[in-house]
């Protein structure tokens, strides 16, 4: 029987992480994401599995703690918005270096600075172009749907194991605070000590005489052998550029435009190409799902066969340096965005794919 | 006498840990770190704890204390180990953890973080290695610096009104009520080496019984930072550091 419940964008964060087996949740209030301790304390997961929650001092506190659980093997999240996020940059890049899973959501606000608590899609630059200092990459998943939110956090989990690295979820104010219909899975229950040390034998476990220690580290002063761990790395984020890569297509086939959207802008988008359509506009969508790996290869294509993109994002353009690079200069792409907390209408979305790309 | 004559089982009066890994340590001569890093190994060694046993290294001179130590080991960013570890111990309640830290580390950017672990009371050990410098970064100015003490940073002496007081972080934490056992010590002579080592074992012992945390605090050192001769560093911190960092407990759990 299929468990269907209507829940907060960030409920199912919190409902998610207790099924998918999570061992430690910690995080520190701030609008709009609160309500994902909030609902974890309520839940008391400590019953429920065994999952410790910590409301923690600070951000930079609650992402060291992700550090710290990781470090042993266990999976361990945390959320925040923007400004918390900013906080938790440095941590991110330690944890990059020591190749530590892990999962960090956004639930993103507007910015820069203490900005507002409304919606907003201007933390793309800093999720997938690095954010914290150094060469590195997260996986950054950007759900579209409470359902999407609620299966992206055992997927984060799965991946951040698969490639030893941080996972992003990407999500914003909206999706984070809006309700809907979510199918739940069943109870994964918490991995023993026993599967940790056999699926992680790098990890803090406790050094037994038949191993050599595990040590978790960023550091080699050894400038040779920091290129080799650096180079290491990339040759991962590379695996992930060829295996990772996930997007929707909606109406692309006959399509003579299309908007690139991702998260509650590709919601806004498919009313948009509702409209459109009734008036004759053929327009599509390409969603990326993953930010980081980005959909290079099918923005790529699509930009041989229609006349024009249009990227939407609740920002001053991020995500469009990414689809110029795809398109490579092959169709023009322009990009149409709300700040500051506005979302933006479908009928504006129209209004500016007409100006800017079909009359333009 | 030959060698194989000397060395025999009933001879032997030392001996070094197998705790310790055949990596040359990289702290200069004299510095008490090493010897710090030795009374925790002996510990962990003797308590017969070694697969239960994760360590916290900071960044400060003993950022590759995990070279030094065969031990599993991680090493926290500048002044989060505490966060760290309070993770670690809560995921792994049958485990014992400690941190080692430097004053900067622990008492400057990480001052949030050993705060707010000493104050919910995490169930862990904290070694506080106060040299009154940044050693790491080559001799800087540290928030445990005495009023007059001169560095890189304040090459004409700690001027207090202009640098602030130095901060006396360990009769701070010892207030809270999720503090244990607090305690100074130091490692200058044999008999101070002695007193600390029991104080180190008493700190990782009280992890048994779950009362907060357990904090060692080591007036230390740094012969580099304060331009001086092993010998001279050791005679410097007995009229200047110990005045002000007092030898002793400060916080005992009450039988
Ligand atoms: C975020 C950050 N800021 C600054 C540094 C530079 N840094 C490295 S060690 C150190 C001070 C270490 O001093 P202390 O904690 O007293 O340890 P000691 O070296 O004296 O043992 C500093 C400032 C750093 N690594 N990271
Ligand atoms: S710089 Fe100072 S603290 Fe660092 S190893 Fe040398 S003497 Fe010790």
């Amino acid at each position: 029987m299929k468990e269907l419940r209507l829940m907060k964008g960030n409920e199912a964060i919190a409902e998610a992480a207790i099924r998918a087996g999570a061992d430690g949740y910690f995080g520190y209030p701030i609008t709009p994401q609160s309500e994902v301790l909030e609902y974890l304390m309520a839940q008391k997961p400590h019953e429920r599995t065994g999952m410790v929650v910590l409301q923690a001092e600070s951000e930079v506190a609650a992402i060291n703690m992700v550090y710290g659980g990781a470090s042993c093997g266990k999976k361990v999240m945390t959320s925040s918005s923007s400004p918390g996020i900013s906080l938790k940059m440095e941590g991110i890049s330690y944890m990059a270096g020591a190749e530590l899973p892990g999962l960090i959501v956004n639930v993103t606000r507007g910015g820069p600075g203490l900005g507002t608590i409304q919606p907003s899609q201007s933390d793309y630059f800093q999720a997938t172009k690095g954010g914290g200092h150094g060469d590195y990459r997260l996986i950054v998943l950007a759900p579209a749907s409470v359902q999407e939110t609620y299966d992206f956090v055992k997927l984060s989990f799965d991946l951040a194991f698969k490639y030893r690295n941080p996972v992003m979820i990407l999500t914003d104010g909206i999706i984070g605070q809006m309700m809907e219909k979510v199918e739940l899975g069943d109870q994964i229950p918490r991995s023993t000590r026993e599967e940790i040390i056999k699926a992680c034998p790098w990890a803090t476990t406790g050094k037994t005489p038949d191993r050599q220690r595990s040590v978790i580290t960023s550091l080699d002063l050894d400038s040779n052998k920091q290129e080799k761990h650096v180079l290491k790395l990339g040759a991962k984020y590379d695996k992930m550029e060829q295996d990772e890569v996930r997007f929707e297509k909606i109406n692309c086939d006959d399509a003579e435009y299309i908007f690139v959207a991702f998260g509650s802008s590709a919601r806004i988008c498919q009313k948009s190409i509702e409209i459109g359509r009734a008036k004759g506009i053929k327009v599509g969508l390409i969603r990326p799902i993953t930010l980081f790996p980005f959909p290079k290869k099918p923005i790529a294509e699509i930009a041989n066969k229609v006349k024009g993109i249009l990227t939407v994002e609740m920002n001053l353009g991020q995500m469009i340096e990414d689809v110029r690079l795809a398109v490579n200069g092959k169709v023009k792409v322009e990009h149409y965005g709300r700040t500051g907390g506005i979302i933006p209408t479908p009928e504006e979305v129209l209004i500016a794919l007409e100006q800017k790309i079909i009359g333009g | 006498m030959t060698r194989e004559e000397i060395i025999k089982k009933e001879n032997i009066v030392y001996r070094k840990t197998p705790l310790f890994t055949d990596k040359p340590l990289s702290y200069c001569p004299g510095c008490g770190h090493g010897t710090v890093h030795r009374l925790i190994l002996e510990t962990i060694e003797e308590m017969g704890i070694t697969s239960q046993t994760i360590g916290v290294a900071p960044v400060g001179c003993a950022v590759l204390a995990y070279e030094f130590m065969d031990i599993d080991m991680m090493q926290a960013a500048h002044g989060r180990a505490p966060a760290l570890a309070t993770a670690v111990k809560r995921l792994n309640p049958d485990q014992f953890v400690f941190t080692y830290q430097g004053d900067g580390d622990l008492a400057a950017i990480g001052t949030c973080e050993t705060i707010h672990a000493c104050n919910r009371g995490e169930n862990f050990t904290m070694i506080f290695i106060n040299n009154g410098i940044y050693g790491m970064t080559g001799g800087q100015m540290a928030p445990t610096t005495l009023p007059g003490m001169k560095s890189s940073t304040s090459p004409y002496g700690r001027d207090v009104k202009m640098m602030g007081n130095p901060l006396k972080i360990t009769e701070l934490i010892a207030q809270l009520p999720g503090t244990y056992f607090v305690t100074r010590q130091a490692v200058h002579t044999p008999a101070a080496v002695r007193k600390c080592k029991k104080a180190i074992r008493k700190a990782f012992e009280n992890q048994k019984l779950d009362k907060g945390i357990s904090f060692v605090e080591v007036v230390s050192n740094c012969n580099s930072g304060w331009k001086m001769t092993p010998v001279q560093a050791n005679k410097w911190m007995e009229e200047n550091m110990f005045p002000f960092y007092p030898l002793g407990d400060i916080k005992v759990p009450k039988e």
